[in-house]
């Protein structure tokens, strides 16, 4: 019966968006203010049905009701009940649920938090959000439901897919879809604009929260699923270039272009065109992302679903938004004013730099991502684009961005000073070349490129706070009063900076790993020593553990580095009952930032065991500095002057007058 | 400059950066694009030794020997019959068992051979069998299907 309740929730709920995607639209041109009303109670309302759907078959997945088939097919009555609740979106029929949740709930907060914005303009963002929710809405009723019913019930279900249980497992997802998502906001407006024929200064305002907080989730997303694969797939590696992986990777990217363009229209009125396009183009990479994995055209370890009907069905729903946002865009792009001009050494000048490097990144992504798909499809003809190409093409365009990143918020708007900004940062650049031999040197060698990579990404921490450093007046002022100005910086300043250090932070981690991580592949007996990354591991024996939902071997082994003991780990490898399904799950000691990932083999013949040991050195600052960005954003996010509903007074100045903005 | 030359000058900066861009692609394509195979196709493909493949198909029944350190041999094989011998030195995935499907990406040792894999990717998990090869085996008629999920 509660079953039933979540179905009829989200047939009504499909029902509620396609009102709210036409009367409002109706009642805009017809500058009804009656039905324009509508807009945001109904998105309310679809939120409110979604959120009873998406909660009763979160009470059917933890009760265990195998009746319900999709619970059957991913759950056990066994399994822990924290892997119950994120077995929810461990499959497909729930993961589009949870998009369905999210597109709603920022539908609802633009809905809640947008009192300030003009009424036409907040009635057109709600309806398209509408559109989208209602074409999701109906891929679900029809192709993904996952409220069917089996009769008789089965007694025991099919049990979660095991390397799906883990809590990696059950962030990553939320976070991801937070983030990519989240994106629909700023294509929403983008549309509306474009539907409006005017956009300002204002404009920019309004978005660059929505970009800012979902660019953050997004982050987190894309380091939490990353983290995820490393410590739980046993392979030690924290990227695979994997097409699910790109698939969130290119929002991101086009995410980060979008949130520095937004900065110059806010400021400047200027890229105002470009920035509309951004905006499109990223939820077109979410779309894109989603059809790629929801559709099954892809194999990977991420792509559970497998059904054509799902793929034709978001492959038009793909055709139908990029299609028509772009043609929208491409109709009315000339009638809207273009903005100011500036000179190319100038704040504007390198954000239009970042842009560009961070689109053709993007593109580059992209063709590397749909190459293989397009040769099959064309020619029949197999191929793979490994991760190889994505390291040469993706890494070299990397370069620029590393080497002008601290440029950037260095120089001033409209006309900058870049011998005045180089002498400012000469200090970063030494200091990063010093730390960057040292660490090489501490590290016994290496690839000698490493010492260039780990000084692009000191250089980058350095230049952020340097940034900070000069916005305060050190040196130039006495230093309580520096310390004064520090901390009566606007949050926006400290986002920027701290953004920018982790981004610095995450490539020290990943050219540390790359250029000194060591592998060692060994077989070894009980009481036998392996000598890896210079520490000593002593396998101390094997022993059988059963767990809630599977039985596993442990190996344990004594870890020494000169005599001393300086730990212990478990390593293992499980066999999940329900579905006889082997998973290896590593050992990793964490020291410092490093770790020592130790990876269970086959057993040999003769009584021992195949191990692998990878020592990672510095590995976790590839995430800390993905934390650090997200946390940047979130900063950010808190700034006075971006608070979502606070700039009412800019708001309607905005609106009035936007010329004046530019001037501020 | 004048603000016309200053324009050019900016917009030249640009498209010189795309075309780099153009062309780094386009050399990583032809650096690291990999080819499928199974091992029926190989007769007829004239694969060099040293260029990277990946070469998909079922792990021969009987065909695995362990117990040389960590180096495992076996072959690949499909309905055609052909065995080609892999060798690969590492941890084999979980899943890896004769009879099932695998693809090992790497290159043919000099005299053609021998098949020297780095990588090795086996069916992910019950339901799923490495894409490249499932089609291949549909094709020559030796699915045997998995893909119905009836209760």
């Amino acid at each position: 019966m509660i079953v039933e309740l979540g179905h009829f929730a989200l047939v009504i709920s499909l029902v509620v968006s396609l009102l709210v995607s036409v009367v409002p639209v109706y009642g805009v041109m017809k500058r009804d203010a009656a039905l324009m009303a509508l807009a945001p109670i109904g998105t309310l309302v679809v939120f409110g049905l979604v959120a009873i759907a998406f909660a009763v078959l979160t009470h059917a997945h933890f009760t265990s009701d195998f009746s319900v088939m999709n619970v059957w097919q991913n759950s056990h009555s066994l399994v822990p009940a924290i892997y119950k609740i994120s077995g929810v979106w461990g499959n497909h029929e729930g993961s589009m649920m949870l998009w369905l949740l999210i597109l709603t709930l920022f539908s609802a907060m633009v809905a809640a938090f947008s009192s300030n914005l003009p009424v036409r303009l907040r009635t057109l963002v709600l309806a398209v959000q509408g559109w989208i929710a209602a074409a999701f809405s109906l891929f679900i009723v029809l192709t993904s439901n996952p409220f069917i019913r089996l009769d008789p019930a089965p007694v025991e279900g099919q049990d979660l897919n095991p390397v799906l249980q883990d809590v990696g497992l059950a962030i990553h997802p939320p976070l991801l879809y937070l983030g990519y998502v989240g994106f629909s906001v700023c294509f929403s407006f983008a549309v509306a604009a474009l539907i409006e024929g005017r956009i300002d200064a204002a404009w920019a305002r309004w978005v660059r929260p929505w970009a800012l907080g979902a660019w953050a989730f997004l982050t987190l997303g894309i380091a939490m699923g990353s983290y995820w694969a490393y410590y739980e797939l046993g392979w030690g590696g924290w990227w695979f270039w994997d097409p699910v992986e790109n698939a969130s990777f290119m929002p991101w990217l086009a995410g980060t272009a979008l949130l520095h363009s937004a900065l110059v229209m806010e400021k400047r009125d200027a890229l105002k065109i470009w920035t509309i396009l951004l905006s499109i183009l990223t939820f077109s990479l979410s779309l894109l992302g989603t059809f790629l994995v929801r559709s099954g055209v892809l194999t990977s370890v991420h792509a559970f679903a497998s059904d054509p009907t799902r793929g034709i069905f978001i492959l038009v729903l793909l055709l139908l938004f990029i299609g028509g946002a772009l043609s929208l865009f491409a109709f009315r792009a000339g009638t809207l004013r273009a903005g100011g001009l500036f000179a190319p050494i100038s704040r504007e000048g390198a954000l239009v730099l970042n842009n560009l490097i961070l689109t053709v990144a993007t593109a580059s992504v992209l063709i590397g991502t749909l190459y293989p798909m397009l040769m099959e499809t064309l020619t029949g003809e197999k191929i793979s684009v490994g991760a190889p190409f994505f390291n040469l093409s993706f890494g070299l365009l990397m370069v620029p961005l590393l080497i002008v990143l601290p440029f950037g918020p260095l120089l001033a708007w409209k006309r900058a000073d870049l011998a005045g900004a180089s002498q400012r940062l000469f200090v970063a650049v030494l200091a990063a070349l010093a730390v960057a031999l040292a660490m090489y040197y501490a590290e016994n060698g290496g690839p000698v490129m490493a010492i260039l990579g780990l000084a692009a990404g000191f250089w980058i921490v350095f230049g952020a706070l340097a940034d900070l450093w000069g916005r305060a007046g050190f040196r130039r002022v006495a230093t309580d009063q520096a310390f004064r100005r520090l901390f009566g910086l606007p949050r926006s300043a400290f986002g920027t900076a701290l953004a920018h250090l982790g981004f610095g932070v995450t490539v020290i981690g990943i050219v540390a790993v790359s250029a000194f991580a060591t592998e060692t592949v060994t077989e070894t007996k009980p009481g036998g020593v392996i000598d890896a990354g210079g520490y000593q591991l002593r396998f101390d024996g094997m022993k059988d553990a059963k767990g809630p939902n599977y039985t596993e071997s442990r190996a344990h082994f004594t870890i020494s580095r000169g005599g001393a003991t300086v730990g212990d780990v478990w390593s293992s490898k499980r066999i999940y009952v329900a579905r006889q399904m082997p998973t290896t799950e590593a050992g990793i000691l964490t020291f410092g930032l490093s770790q020592l990932y130790v990876s269970l083999g086959d057993p040999t013949p003769d009584g021992g065991i195949v191990v692998r040991i990878w020592w990672k050195p510095t590995i976790l600052c590839i995430w800390l500095g993905a934390v650090i960005m997200a946390v940047g954003g979130f900063v950010s996010l808190s700034d006075r002057r971006l608070r979502v509903g606070a700039p009412r007074r800019a708001a309607n100045r905005g609106a009035l007058a936007p010329g004046l903005e530019a001037a501020e | 400059m004048t603000r016309k030359q200053k324009r050019l000058a900016v917009i030249g900066g640009g498209v010189a950066f795309i075309m780099a861009a153009v062309f780094l692609v386009m050399f990583a394509f032809g650096q690291s694009v990999s080819f499928f195979y199974v091992p029926g196709d190989l007769a007829k493909a004239n694969v060099q030794p040293g260029t990277r493949i990946r070469l998909g198909g079922l792990v021969a029944t009987g065909s695995v020997v362990r117990g040389q350190g960590s180096t495992v041999t076996f072959s690949v094989t499909d309905t055609t019959g052909t065995l080609v011998p892999v060798t690969y030195t590492g941890i084999l995935p979980d899943l890896f068992r004769e009879g099932q499907g695998v693809v090992a990406e790497g290159v043919f040792g000099a005299d053609g051979k021998l098949f020297t894999a780095d990588t090795v990717l086996a069916k992910h998990d019950e339901k799923y069998m490495p894409k490249d090869v499932a089609d291949r085996l549909k094709q020559q008629g030796e699915w045997r299907g998995e893909e119905a999920r009836t209760p």
